[in-house]
């Protein structure tokens, strides 16, 4: 320990005020530079690629071919739906971590109806009752928590969870009852020669499309411009706040969270009517649980969120790509995505920080 | 004097948080022996400053002596072995705790309960301190808490002490013990910062004045020399007018009537006990009572967000007509046509949105007119420019979400969007909590504007001089009772004093 010298900090950390929203954007493009700097270096080293190549094959992977693009936008439309559906929640504070469940038994609800009103009713009519069903499912899932937390006040990051797992024992279940042929274990496309209940607009690929639109936009509206919107910001910010003003708080929960599963169901028709004809426990794949990460990314704004999700399922699709392009394990893309991923989120610390590093002693004794 | 070296010395500090300038070119000394009272408006960076020197905050530029050697402050442990303690507004006790077991937290060591309490023991038999040291903190009020985290910095062997706003919390009699005990400690050698608003104790205690004004360094002066009228002009930058009015009562009628009210809280704790009293139309009555003392639950009560056990609260509209508020929410209340307007004591926790703008915070109250789904946000907009203006609120724009502004800046917001409804009843809990002389006087005149206007005005304060100076009525409540109800006129701070600490001024319970 030298005495003499005075022992400032190396750096501290001081919180900045404005930071212009271009500049924001130039450390975001920077950091994302940075992270593909590094995955070539990490690809490099591990498997003696030309990460040139590896980039390109990511791209390709993404938007390769038109088919590849709409698999793309597709999943990029499911991916928001179910992101722009957990927002509402998250930004009231409630953390809603169930979307996987909510998305499940919306998903189930349609198969339900594409199984048991087959032969019963015309196909329109199933396809009404489909879209009923499963939203109605779905908000039953978003709703059951949100009770418990009015009434009880129980922790809704352990009663949405908890939701997940009884949404996917419904479903191995449903999927034993309705197994075809019996014993396979699956469902099997459902109504392959009839198509009943199957939902398309255009291609087969447009109808997810066209929905995340219009989700996207409505909500961007709802959260914003909305009597309900603002009730879900001040419960969020403030439940007493909300209390002195009149709001009727446990409603405001409950209202909202059935929205939030609602929407979660209606990504759940999606994927059932529009898009495998079929279910499987695993048919959401994990995405209510991405949702989570888009929706924070995004800073819970809709439109940001277009971008957020996109950035994840091309990365995913890149991923894959090049794990059957170069022969690597599926989990070199799965490295290549947390690397990319770490800079992205990294990245925010440095616009809401500024690190002040040290200067010299003499310096600071010259102007004394 | 000027021979003497300063415990502590601070040179050219700077401190920034982003593009705002907190503290800019601040010298300032602390001796030995000598209680230092440290003055400024709000934001004028008294806290920032006092939070460099206990290892908060680390300065931009500048430096700090500690006994005449230069030293490096990077964190609460630094200023410990420095000998510089810090006791803040807000108390940082373990409820659960005793005294000694929160005192000796986070000390490194063996633990040895038995030797720590003897310690303590020692400690407030040297200062006159009353504190058992094995009484848990939540059976505590809160001047012991207070005494707690005074020995708890002695413990430590901080001989510079720095106390933020020490007295916001105590009685008079509270006030005069502590000042005291700093008297005491004073006279064993250690060097006292302390942090106040009120002039009154600028004066009777400190040897020294030190005003700050918008982070920079004003001055400092020998209390003696000086008086309270030129420490506050030096403060504010200009000559400001320290009485507050009383007009006469507007044709007063009885408007909110409380009958017998009786709460409980969650956990069955008896919060009011049998409370009955009449509030008049154009009067101020003034609410006095040591904090928890069930204020808060009073006022929550006729808002309508605190459920009683037993009571009647009742509103006398023009008419002679009553309706009772009790049983029901905000909503219905406003739905019935009473326009009651609450100011209420935890601002940004209850009243506005720290985290919203002018605006949208405006629009807590207006939100909900009208049928169409879609929120209005142009007639909020035009009320915060309007508050903005009327109430010099001093903000970047009225996009700035409140938090980012000083406390007499959120303070105003808030009673700028209570009174735009043109209340019936407006409710203040410690209106000037925290608020400078200036941006208190504004309240003042604010809430004297109202009660010109016939508004029935409740208002619950903590500085007995400015209860006694504003209020028509004064109600006392000791430990959820009604202690007494006096004249605001005629009354002495002696008195009311006295029914704070016990019902009826008795001195048998």
């Amino acid at each position: 320990m030298n005495n003499d010298k005075v022992r400032e900090p190396l750096f501290h950390i001081v919180k900045r005020d404005n930071f212009s929203t271009k500049r924001a954007w130039i450390v975001r493009a920077v950091a994302i530079l940075l992270a593909l700097i590094v995955c070539a270096i990490v690809t490099m080293l591990l498997t003696g690629d030309n990460p040139f190549s590896i980039y390109a094959t990511i791209f390709k992977g993404a938007f390769g071919t038109p088919r590849k693009t709409w698999i793309t936008f597709q999943n990029l439309s499911i991916l928001l739906i179910i992101s722009l559906a957990l927002t509402p929640a998250f930004k009231m504070r409630f953390w809603n971590i169930g979307g996987e469940g909510q998305v499940l038994i919306g998903a189930l609800a349609s198969a339900a109806c594409m199984i048991t009103l087959a032969d019963k009713v015309p196909n329109w009519l199933v396809i009404v009752i489909m879209i009923a069903a499963s939203l109605c499912a779905g908000a039953i899932w978003g709703l059951i928590p949100a009770a418990l937390k009015a009434k009880w006040n129980t922790n809704e990051t352990l009663s949405t969870l908890m939701m997940n797992y009884i949404a996917t024992q419904l479903v191995a279940y449903f999927i034993i009852v309705w197994e075809v042929p019996k014993g396979s274990g699956t469902v099997g496309m459902i109504n392959a020669n009839t198509n009943i209940g199957w939902i398309q607009v255009g291609n087969k690929y447009l109808l997810s499309i066209i929905v995340a639109l219009l989700v996207t936009i409505g909500m961007y509206i709802y959260l914003n411009y909305s009597k309900h919107g603002y009730e879900i910001s001040v419960v969020g910010e403030s439940e007493r706040t909300a209390r002195y003003v009149g709001m009727k708080v446990k409603k405001v929960i409950m209202r909202t969270m059935i929205l939030s599963g609602a929407l979660c169901g209606l990504a759940g028709l999606l994927l059932v009517g529009g898009i495998n004809h079929t279910i499987t426990t695993t048919i959401s794949g994990g995405q209510g649980f991405t949702a989570v990460m888009v929706s924070w990314l995004a800073k819970f704004n809709p439109i940001t969120m277009v971008f957020t999700s996109l950035l994840i399922v091309f990365l995913g699709r890149g991923a894959s790509e090049i794990s059957t392009a170069f022969g690597l394990n599926q989990s070199f893309s799965d490295i290549l995505t947390g690397i990319i991923l770490f800079f992205i989120i990294g990245c925010e610390f440095f616009i809401t920080y500024k690190v002040n590093f040290r200067k010299s002693v003499k310096e600071d004794k010259e102007n004394v | 004097m000027e021979n003497r070296i300063a415990a502590v010395s601070l040179r050219n500090i700077k401190k920034t948080f982003g593009s705002v300038v907190a503290n800019e070119n601040v010298n300032l000394d602390i001796y030995k022996g000598e209680i230092l009272s440290l003055l400024g408006e709000n934001g004028s960076g008294k806290t920032t400053l006092m939070n460099m020197l206990s290892g908060i905050y680390y300065p931009d530029e500048g430096q700090i002596f500690i006994n005449g050697k230069e030293e490096v402050i990077r964190s609460p442990k630094d200023a410990f072995s420095l000998g510089i303690g810090m006791v803040h507004q807000h108390f940082k006790l373990v409820d659960v705790l005793t005294a000694t077991e929160n005192i000796i937290l986070g000390l490194p060591g063996k633990l040895n309960l038995k030797e720590a309490a003897g310690k303590i023991r020692e400690i407030c038999d040297k200062y006159g301190f009353e504190v058992d040291p094995d009484q848990k903190i939540y059976n505590m009020s809160v001047s012991q808490k207070q005494t707690v985290e005074i020995v708890k910095v002695l413990y430590r062997g901080a001989d510079i002490l720095i106390l933020d706003e020490p007295t916001a919390v105590l009685t008079p009699q509270e006030t005069e013990k502590l000042f005291a005990v700093l008297r005491n400690m004073k006279n064993d050698g250690k060097a006292i910062v302390i942090i106040t608003h009120k002039m009154h104790e600028v004066e009777s205690l400190s040897d020294r004045v030190a005003v700050l004004r918008k982070g920079t360094y004003v001055g400092d002066m020998l209390t003696k020399d000086t008086n309270a009228q030129e420490m506050t002009n030096m403060m504010v930058g200009r000559s400001v007018s320290l009485n507050i009015e009383r007009p006469d009562p507007v044709d007063p009628k009885p408007r909110i009537a409380v009958r017998g009210l009786t709460i409980r809280d969650g956990e069955g704790i008896l919060k009011l006990d049998d409370v009955s009293f009449t509030a008049n139309s154009g009067e101020i009555l003034g609410i006095a009572g040591i904090s928890g003392c069930g204020q808060k639950e009073l006022l929550e009560a006729i808002a309508g967000l605190q459920d009683a056990e037993a009571g009647s609260i009742s509103y006398v509209s023009d008419d002679g007509h009553k309706e009772e508020l009790l049983g029901k929410d905000p909503l219905k209340i406003q739905e019935m046509g009473v326009t009651l307007s609450f100011v209420p004591e935890d601002r940004l926790g209850m009243g506005l949105v720290g985290n919203m703008d002018l605006t949208d915070n405006m629009m807590l109250r207006s939100f909900r007119k009208g049928s169409s789904m879609f929120a209005d946000r142009k007639s909020p907009e035009k009320l915060a420019n309007d508050v903005v203006t009327d109430l010099e609120v001093v903000t970047p724009s009225i996009s700035t979400p409140v938090r980012r502004l000083s406390g007499g800046n959120v303070q105003k917001v808030l009673v700028g969007r209570e009174i735009a409804s043109a209340p019936k009843v407006l409710l203040t809990a410690y209106a000037v909590r925290g608020l400078d002389i200036n941006s208190s006087y504004t309240i003042y005149d604010l809430i004297n504007q109202q009660k010109k206007a016939g508004v029935a005005v409740i208002f619950v304060g903590e500085d007995l001089d400015v209860l006694l100076e504003i209020s028509d009525k004064i109600l006392v409540l000791c430990g959820g009772k009604v202690s007494g109800i006096v004249d605001g006129r005629k009354a002495d701070k002696n008195q009311v004093g006295m029914l704070m600490t016990k019902v009826g001024g008795e001195s048998n319970e």
